[in-house]
C-alpha cells in the first residue's frame, strides 16, 4: 500500500491549519493498512476539527484495530484550500495516520451525523478516486458504507452507498470485517456476491438490493430484489454498555478541535420521550454504564491524555442513576491521583434546580454561562412536544444558577413545531424576559440569550408525518421574536438561518430521488454546506427544480397516515402504531411518562429485541417534573445539595 | 515573569521540534506542553483569578512549518521538581518530534524570553535555485546601504529599512532540492522573518518569487552582562560555530 505523504508534505506550508493533515494524535493507531487484512478507513465528512472528537467513529476505529483480521485509519474532508491543491496535483483523499490513498482501502466508512454534510460525503468518495455512484463501482473499488443517526433515512444517499449500518456499530463492524475477509480470500468473487453477503448481516442495509417505486410525491412500494434479503432491516442494539468500554484510548489531537477534552459515555438511549428528538427515539432503551467503569475510564483517560477536563456524555446526563455520587467519586478519584484541577462537565442540563445543583457541584470555579433547553415557550406547546418542563421548574433553575454565581443563561428553543401559534412563539420572548428579570435580582450584569432554531421533522419520531414550516413562516416567527425582544433589557436573541433548515428538511425525509439533487449540488461546488460562508440555497432550489422535484412535496407536505414512508423498509425498533398514537397524543396535548420509571407502553425498542433498560436505580431522580409529567419532587433518593452563594454573585 | 512565591521554582526548558510536528502552530504547542506536564503531574503554578491559567511562558513564536533546534519556554512550578530527569520524561510525554534537550532553574525576576531574545540564526532552503544566482542576490543584499521593505504589521502596511535586521547571511551549499542559506536575523527594533528574507532575495534577483523549502531555527540569542549567549546551552558542545555580524 502506498503513501501520499511525499507529495502532500510540500503542499502543507501553503494551507491553513496544516496540523489537521498530519495525524500523530495521542491514541492514533500504529497498525498500518495491510493487503492481507481488511482495511477500513473511517471518514467524518466535515473538517478535522469537527470530525475528530466524534465518539462513534473512535469506538469503531479502536474495535477494528484490536482485531487480528482488520486495520483502521481515519480521514476527514480536507478544507477547500488543500482540496484545490490535491486536485491540481492528482493527490487522492488520504488517511491521516498512514496517508494511504482512499481507493486502496477495502472500506470507506462514513459517519453520518448531519444532513448538511451529504455533499461532502459525495465529494470525499470522488476525491478518494472512487466512482460516486455505487452502480459504477467494480471489484477494484472499496465498499462505501455509512453509519450514524442520519442513516435511519439513508435514502437520499442510496445511490452513493454500498451498505448502511443501522444502530449500534460495536458488533456489526466485526461481522462486516469477517464477511469482507472471506470475500478477499476467495479469488474472483464478485462484488454482487459480497453485497448479498453483507445484506445477510443483521442490521446491514444494502440499498441497491431494493427497488423503490413512486406515486406522485410519495413512495408507492419498496421491494427486496433478491430472496433472502430482508423486507425490513432492523437496527442493532448493544444490550450492555459495560461490555464495550470504548474508546479505551480516546484520541488527543495535536491541534485544537471542538469538544477538546476527555469524553466518557455514561449511558446510551433516552426515554424522556421528547417527540421532536430523533436521538431519543432511535437509541432506546436506556443503557447505563456501571459507575465503577465510568470512574475507571475517566481516571485512565485523564492520566493517558493529560486533559484536565472530562465531559460525561449521554442524551441527558443528569438522569444517570445517582449522578451526584458518580460526580463526587470522579472528583475524589482525581484528587487522589494528584489532579486537583480536573473539571467535569455535562453536555446539557436538566431544566430544574437539581440540574443546577449538579452543575454547582461540577463547576466550583469559572461560573460563566449555563444552558437550558425548555424547547418551547408555552406549557401547551411543551405538552405537545412532551418536554414537560413547568414554567416554575425553569424559574427555579435559573434562580439557582444566577444566585450561585452564573451570569449568563442560554435557553434553547425550537420554532415551527406542530400546531404552533403566534402566542406559543411569543411565549419564548416572555420566558426569556422573565429569566433575565430573575437574573437582575441577583446581578445587574445578568443576561439571558434565547437561541432559536427551526424545527426539522425527523424519521422515526412521532413528528415524522408533520409538514415542516416554510422558510417564510420560520422567518416571520423569527421576526416576531426580534420585535418582541427589541428593547428587552438583558435579553439577546439568536436564531439559525431558516434557509439552512429548509435544506436539512430535504435531506431528512427525502426519498431516493433526492440523490440526483445531492449529486448536482456537489457537482456545482456545493460542499461544506454546514458552514454559513459556503451554504448556498440557490444551488439546492435549482437542483430540485432541474430534477422535477417540489420542495413543498418533500419538506412542507403533511404525510398521510397510510402513506409508505421512504424509510418504511427500515426499523428503529419502534412500532409504527406507537409513533402514530404518540403523534395523535401530541395533537391532543397529552404527555407521555418516562418508561424508565413507569410501566412499559410497548414502543417496541425493548420488546422486539428481548432487552430492557439497564439502570442502576429504578427510582426517578429528585427535583422537577421534567419528562414524566409527574411530581418528582419527593420521589428521588438523590440528595439535592445547593452550594453556598458565592460572594461575587450577589454584587449589585 | 514576576517573582515566584517562596518554594516556587522557575524552570527554563530548551527543546527541538522536527518532522511532521513542525506543522503544529505555536498556540497548539503550548497546549501540548500543558497536557504533557499534567501527564507527568508536574506541580505547575497557576495564575490567580477567576480563570486560572498554568504559568507557562514561551519564547518567540516559531512560524508554522518551520523546524527548530532551539525553542524555549519558562514554566513556574509551585514546588521544585527533579530537573535532571525532566528532559527525558517530558520528551516521552510529548508527541513524537519534540525533544526536550535541557531544563535549568533560573533566578526569579529575569526578563521574559519574549523580551530577552535579540536575534535568531536560521537555516533556510531555497527550492530550485542555483548557488551562483543566490550568491549574487546575497552579495547585493549585504552591499545595500538600506533595504526598504513594505510589510503588513498588526494589520497595517508599513515601510521599514530591514537592512539592519540582517546580521549575517551566507550560502552554505546545495541541498537535494535547491540551496541552503544560513542567516542571522534580528528580532528586536527592526526584525525580519525568514520568509521575508526569501521574498527580499527574490525581489533583488528580479525573477519569479523564490520558493522557500525547509527552514530550521538553529539558535536564539540574548545578551547577558554584555555578552551574547543562548537562554539555555545545548547539552554537550555546540554543533555549529557561532555566527558573527556580517559587515
Amino acid at each position: 500500500m502506498t503513501s501520499v505523504w511525499p507529495r502532500l508534505e510540500p503542499l502543507l506550508p501553503k494551507v491553513q491549519k496544516p496540523a489537521r493533515y498530519i495525524g500523530c494524535e495521542d491514541g492514533a493507531a500504529a497498525k498500518p493498512p495491510d493487503p492481507s487484512l481488511v482495511n477500513w478507513c473511517f471518514i467524518y465528512p466535515d473538517t478535522y476539527e469537527i470530525g475528530l472528537p466524534n465518539q462513534g467513529l473512535q469506538i469503531l476505529y479502536e474495535i477494528v484495530n484490536e482485531r487480528a483480521d482488520g486495520t483502521a485509519d481515519r480521514a476527514y474532508a480536507p478544507w477547500g484550500d488543500l482540496e484545490a491543491l490535491m486536485r491540481a496535483e492528482g493527490i487522492p483523499l488520504f488517511s491521516v495516520e498512514h496517508h494511504t490513498p482512499g481507493h486502496e482501502f477495502d472500506l470507506l466508512a462514513f459517519n453520518l451525523s448531519a444532513e448538511l454534510t451529504y455533499t461532502n460525503l459525495v465529494n470525499c468518495v470522488d476525491l478518494a478516486g472512487v466512482p460516486v455512484r455505487a452502480a459504477d463501482r467494480t471489484e477494484d473499488h472499496p465498499l462505501i458504507v455509512a453509519g450514524g443517526h442520519c442513516t435511519y433515512n439513508p435514502e437520499p444517499l442510496a445511490d452513493f452507498l454500498d451498505a448502511v449500518v443501522l444502530g449500534d456499530g460495536e458488533e456489526v463492524v466485526g461481522q462486516i470485517t469477517e464477511v469482507v475477509a472471506a470475500h478477499k480470500a476467495q479469488a474472483g468473487a464478485s462484488r454482487a456476491s459480497l453485497l448479498l453477503a453483507l445484506a445477510g448481516i443483521e442490521s446491514v442495509y444494502v440499498p441497491n438490493l431494493y427497488e423503490v417505486t413512486y406515486d406522485g410525491p410519495s413512495v408507492a412500494s419498496i421491494t427486496p430484489l433478491h430472496p433472502g434479503v430482508p423486507a425490513v432491516v432492523t437496527k442493532r442494539t448493544v444490550a450492555d454498555l459495560a461490555d464495550w468500554p470504548y474508546p479505551r484510548n480516546q484520541l488527543a489531537p495535536l491541534t485544537e478541535v471542538v469538544h477538546d477534552r476527555l469524553n466518557v459515555e455514561v449511558f446510551r438511549g433516552c426515554t424522556r420521550g421528547c417527540r421532536f428528538c430523533q436521538a431519543g427515539m432511535i437509541t432506546r432503551p436506556v443503557r447505563e454504564r456501571p459507575a465503577e467503569q465510568v470512574r475507571t475510564m475517566v481516571t485512565s483517560g485523564l492520566a493517558r491524555t493529560g486533559y484536565d477536563e472530562v465531559t460525561l456524555t449521554s442524551l441527558s446526563t443528569a438522569d444517570y442513576s445517582d449522578v451526584s455520587s458518580l460526580v463526587e467519586g470522579i472528583m475524589d478519584d482525581s484528587e487522589a491521583e494528584g489532579l486537583p484541577t480536573v473539571s467535569v462537565s455535562l453536555p446539557s442540563l436538566r431544566v430544574d434546580a437539581f440540574g443546577v445543583s449538579i452543575a454547582a457541584q461540577l463547576q466550583r470555579a469559572k461560573r460563566s454561562g449555563l444552558t437550558f433547553a425548555p424547547e418551547a415557550g408555552t406549557w401547551r406547546m411543551r405538552q405537545i412536544i412532551n418536554k414537560l418542563v413547568r414554567e416554575e421548574d425553569l424559574y427555579e433553575a435559573v434562580d439557582a444558577a444566577y444566585s450561585q454565581g452564573w451570569q449568563r443563561v442560554k435557553l434553547y428553543f425550537l420554532i415551527g413545531l406542530p400546531s404552533e401559534t403566534d402566542e406559543d412563539t411569543l411565549g419564548i420572548a416572555r420566558l426569556a424576559a422573565n429569566v433575565a428579570e430573575i437574573g437582575k435580582r441577583h446581578n445587574k450584569r445578568a443576561s439571558c440569550t434565547a437561541s432559536v432554531g427551526g424545527f426539522v421533522p425527523k424519521p422515526f419520531t412521532p413528528f415524522q408525518w408533520f409538514g415542516q414550516n416554510t422558510t417564510a413562516e420560520l422567518q416571520r416567527k423569527v421576526n416576531l421574536l426580534k420585535d418582541a425582544t427589541r428593547g428587552m433589557k438583558g435579553v439577546t436573541l439568536k436564531w439559525h438561518d431558516p434557509k439552512a433548515t429548509l435544506i436539512e428538511g430535504i435531506a431528512s425525509r427525502g426519498d431516493r430521488r433526492i440523490g440526483a439533487v445531492i449529486e448536482q449540488v456537489w457537482r456545482n461546488g456545493g460542499t461544506f454546506q454546514e458552514w454559513s460562508e459556503h451554504f448556498n440555497l440557490e444551488l439546492w432550489t435549482q437542483a430540485m427544480a432541474d430534477n422535477g422535484l417540489s420542495i413543498d412535496d418533500v419538506v412542507h407536505r403533511h404525510r398521510r397516515s397510510d402513506e409508505v414512508l421512504p424509510w418504511e423498509h427500515l426499523s428503529a425498533g419502534l412500532h409504527k402504531d406507537f409513533l402514530w398514537q404518540d403523534w395523535q397524543d401530541a395533537l391532543a396535548e397529552v404527555g407521555l411518562p418516562d418508561c424508565r420509571w413507569t410501566p412499559c407502553y410497548d414502543c417496541g425498542a425493548c420488546t422486539g429485541y428481548g432487552i430492557e433498560h439497564v439502570v442502576a436505580s429504578a427510582v426517578p431522580p429528585a427535583g422537577g417534573s421534567q419528562g414524566t409529567g409527574q411530581d418528582l419532587g419527593t420521589g428521588g433518593a438523590v440528595p439535592v445539595r445547593l452550594l453556598g452563594r458565592r460572594p461575587e454573585a450577589v454584587a449589585g | 515573569m514576576t517573582a515566584p512565591a517562596p518554594g516556587r521554582q522557575i524552570v527554563r526548558i530548551r527543546y527541538s521540534k522536527a518532522g511532521r510536528i513542525r506543522f503544529v502552530g505555536h498556540r497548539d504547542v503550548a497546549r501540548l506542553f500543558e497536557r504533557a506536564m499534567r501527564k507527568l503531574r508536574l506541580p505547575v503554578a497557576f495564575t490567580e483569578g477567576f480563570s486560572p491559567r498554568p504559568k507557562l511562558s514561551f519564547g518567540l513564536a516559531l512560524p508554522v512549518a518551520h523546524e527548530s533546534e532551539a525553542e524555549y519556554l519558562d514554566v513556574e512550578l509551585a514546588s521544585p521538581a527533579d530537573l535532571e530527569s525532566l528532559p527525558a520524561n517530558l520528551t516521552a510525554a510529548l508527541p513524537d518530534g519534540f525533544t526536550v534537550e535541557a531544563a535549568i532553574a533560573i533566578a526569579p525576576g529575569q526578563p521574559s524570553l519574549q523580551q530577552a531574545i535579540i536575534s535568531c540564526d536560521w537555516s533556510i532552503e531555497i527550492l530550485g535555485a542555483a548557488d551562483a544566482g543566490i550568491q549574487s542576490a546575497i552579495n547585493k543584499v549585504l552591499a545595500a546601504p538600506e533595504l526598504p521593505m513594505e510589510r503588513i504589521r498588526k494589520g497595517k502596511s508599513t515601510v521599514a529599512d530591514v537592512r539592519p535586521a540582517i546580521l549575517h547571511l551566507e550560502c552554505v551549499g546545495p541541498t537535494s532540492d535547491g540551496v541552503e542559506l544560513v542567516a542571522s536575523l534580528a528580532t528586536e527594533t527592526v526584525s525580519l522573518r525568514p520568509a521575508e528574507l526569501v521574498q527580499l532575495l527574490g525581489s533583488v534577483l528580479g525573477e519569479r518569487p523564490l520558493s522557500e523549502g525547509r527552514t530550521r531555527r538553529l539558535k536564539q540569542w540574548m545578551i547577558v552582562d554584555g555578552a551574547r549567549c543562548e537562554p539555555v546551552s545545548p547539552p554537550g558542545s555546540s554543533t555549529r560555530p557561532a555566527l558573527v555580524r556580517a559587515s
